[in-house]
């Protein structure tokens, strides 16, 4: 097997696992530098697959081949909607973060499959006939070499997501909004007393988040699990909060880390069908990804600091 | 009101809230409300069998809240009980089907093997947040997965030939009871609900009638002043992080040792960690407060499976109740708020 056919299977299936992880990554990148820390991307990923799942279901009729799309949409607006608990929580009445984000969790997961039950009557819904299909990009799968390597037998979700990372890298980086929100988490004594609203920016933070990691879930559901059950989303969702770290909570660093955990993921699904991996045990790639965040914690391959407000709620007159 | 009744009162309100929003979803659904609380009620407590269950079920709830409450009460967040658990359970099963020994010393062995593998998964985290200020929630996140997949890695290849799960253990590590089994008609209840229930003494008694536990206390209060007093903080972390993983660990043995004699492979977590967390929480991390909230969650747990058989309803109702009780604890600033202005018209 060539370099040629060994980058052929790899580099589709990297960008493939990849794109739920950016998503959700970035979401989680939105509530953080806003000082909410997010375990819940979890859950929020798991109630997205759930809508996207069953929109899809149940409207592939009326939307015809652009269901996944219109079924993305709902799963951002389910997203955003659990995420409000999450924010009116850890916000407003002082929670401790972590465990409101752990309740959204154990939330989304008992909450999706009572529904797939009470919908279903059976505790996994059926395959979808209308997901995410493998396309060849036009015009840019007819350059030569990349074209064929990046834009050949790929998904439009996959750079949809990577444009998302751009626009947050933009937003967040660019704009007085993304400045006031990082400000925000960094400080927020020092953004209130220059007038900018601590709760609302936090808010907006904690349900961008919500809606991406619904998004992101959406994506998983329909281009690689094609239906929703108990473990449709197994980790995912902290695999993205994974990402968050090891790309410094930078939107671009984000998308390079999920990028890269895509990378590893995929790996340990198709390594076995490699010449030279097959004898590596594929265990090795399944913790990279958190073996390598913990690294990056401890400042072994460059010190990650999280937002400095990052986790602790504010409160207005408090020194 | 005082701080203690509220201490009561907060987490009554928060399981009200739950079951009561709970019951507000069964019928937005349609479902029989009543007869849902009913088959709850007989799925926990109809009969002895299912009562023993229930027992069962609590006892590694009991260890999976002391390890979680244990890290809260000086100052850390144990959210890694889960890998703690699993890789407990692995050590225990390994030594049950490893050696033959007599059971004096077969079981005690397994039952620290568990508890070493535990605080050994837990060390990691204490290290990195002592030495590198690394903070213990994501480090434990990630050894949760870590965990996962090694111990997953370890069955099919070290502790069987590729197959799904090991061997039984040998009979001489068993807590499994005879005795206990016949007398609540063959449930699984063994005799860790022993060593949980000593385990809830071991904390008090740690925590508060020893000096290391003021000063694991004090450095979760403050660690600043316990620095100034002559404490070594990053001492105290670790060993903190150590014990909570130790009785994670020991949860893991419960599951290896008495319900089911071997460790499969798994495709996700046992969930039972999490649960911890709720435990914890809910028993506002004393003793007391440990046990009835694991009686709460475990009956609910075990008793949700008759749901669907006997009222038609989906058991995952009651995890939407948990992770419901679980919020309002969590948000209890808001109830507390609400009992104060109660409680001054009161007065007045």
């Amino acid at each position: 097997m060539g370099l040629m056919e060994i980058l052929l299977i790899i580099i589709p299936s990297t960008l493939l696992w990849a794109a739920p992880l950016i998503f959700t990554g970035l979401g989680g990148n939105f509530s953080e530098s806003s000082g909410v820390v997010n375990i819940g991307l979890e859950g929020l990923m798991v109630i997205g697959a759930f809508t996207a799942i069953v929109f899809n279901l149940t409207f592939v009729d009326v939307f015809g081949s652009m269901t996944p799309w219109v079924a993305l949409l709902a799963a951002m607006v389910v997203g955003a909607l659990l995420s409000i608990l999450h924010a009116v929580a850890s916000i407003t009445f002082r929670a401790d973060q972590v465990v409101s984000g752990v309740a959204i969790n154990l939330l989304a997961i008992g909450a999706a499959l009572f529904l797939v039950k009470f919908i279903y009557g059976k505790g996994q819904t059926d395959i979808i006939q209308k997901g995410f299909s493998k396309v060849d990009i036009p015009f840019l799968s007819d350059i030569p070499v990349l074209g064929k390597l990046f834009f050949s037998n790929t998904y439009y979700t996959s750079f949809v997501a990577i444009a998302v990372a751009f626009l947050a890298w933009f937003v967040m980086f660019k704009t007085p909004f993304g400045l006031r929100l990082r400000a925000v988490g960094e400080h927020p004594m020092a953004a209130d007393t220059m007038g900018i609203n601590v709760t609302r920016m936090r808010y907006i933070g904690v349900l961008i988040s919500g809606a991406l990691a619904g998004i992101g879930g959406g994506v998983y559901a329909q281009s690689i699990s094609s239906d929703f059950g108990h473990a449709t989303i197994s980790g995912q969702g902290f695999m993205a909060l994974a990402a968050l770290i090891f790309g410094k909570w930078h939107p671009l660093g984000v998308m390079g880390a999920a990028l890269f955990f895509g990378f590893a993921q995929s790996l340990s699904i198709i390594g076995s069908s490699l010449p030279f991996l097959e004898n590596i045990p594929n265990v090795y790639l399944l913790i990279a990804p958190y073996v390598l965040t913990i690294l990056a914690l401890t400042g072994f391959i460059g010190r990650a600091d999280a937002p400095k407000a990052s986790g602790t709620p504010y409160v207005k007159g408090k020194r | 009101m005082s701080n203690r009744m509220k201490n009561i009162v907060v987490p009554l309100v928060a399981v009200l809230l739950g079951v009561l929003v709970g019951t507000i979803i069964m019928i937005a659904t349609g479902y029989n409300a009543g007869s849902a609380f009913i088959a709850l009620w007989n799925g926990a407590f109809g009969e002895i069998y299912y009562t023993g269950e229930v027992v069962r079920q609590v006892t590694p709830y009991i260890l999976a809240g002391l390890a979680v409450a244990f890290a809260f009460r000086t100052g850390l967040f144990n959210i890694g009980v889960e890998g703690q658990l699993i890789v407990g359970w692995l050590a225990a099963v390994w030594v049950g089907v490893a050696f033959e020994l007599p059971k004096f010393i077969h079981l005690p062995l397994a039952v620290l093997a568990a508890a070493a593998a535990g605080a050994l998964w837990a060390f990691i985290p204490g290290l990195l947040k002592a030495k590198f200020k690394v903070h213990e929630v994501i480090v434990t996140i990630m050894m949760n997965y870590v965990a996962l997949h090694v111990t997953n890695y370890i069955i099919r290849t070290v502790l069987s030939e590729k197959s799904d799960r090991t061997e039984m253990i040998a009979d001489s590590a068993s807590l499994r009871s005879p005795f206990l089994e016949g007398l609540t008609d063959y449930s699984r209840l063994h005799w860790g609900i022993l060593i949980a229930l000593a385990c809830v003494f071991l904390m008090w008694f740690l925590l508060e009638k020893t000096s290391k536990g003021y000063e694991l206390r004090s450095v979760g209060f403050n660690q600043h002043a316990s620095e100034y007093a002559g404490m070594s903080v990053s001492r105290n972390i670790i060993l903190s992080m150590v014990i909570s993983g130790a009785f994670a660990g020991l949860a893991g043995a419960m599951e290896a040792l008495g319900t089911f004699g071997y460790a499969a492979i798994k495709g996700g977590f046992t969930g039972v960690g999490f649960d911890g967390i709720a435990v914890a929480l809910l028993g506002g991390n004393g003793p007391i407060g440990i046990i009835f909230a694991a009686l709460l969650f475990g009956s609910l747990k075990v008793g949700a499976l008759n749901m669907p058989l006997e009222a038609g309803v989906p058991n995952e109702l009651v995890d939407i109740i948990i992770a419901l009780i679980v919020f309002f604890v969590a948000a209890s600033y808001m109830i507390r708020i609400f009992i104060d202005r109660i409680s001054k018209k009161g007065v007045k």
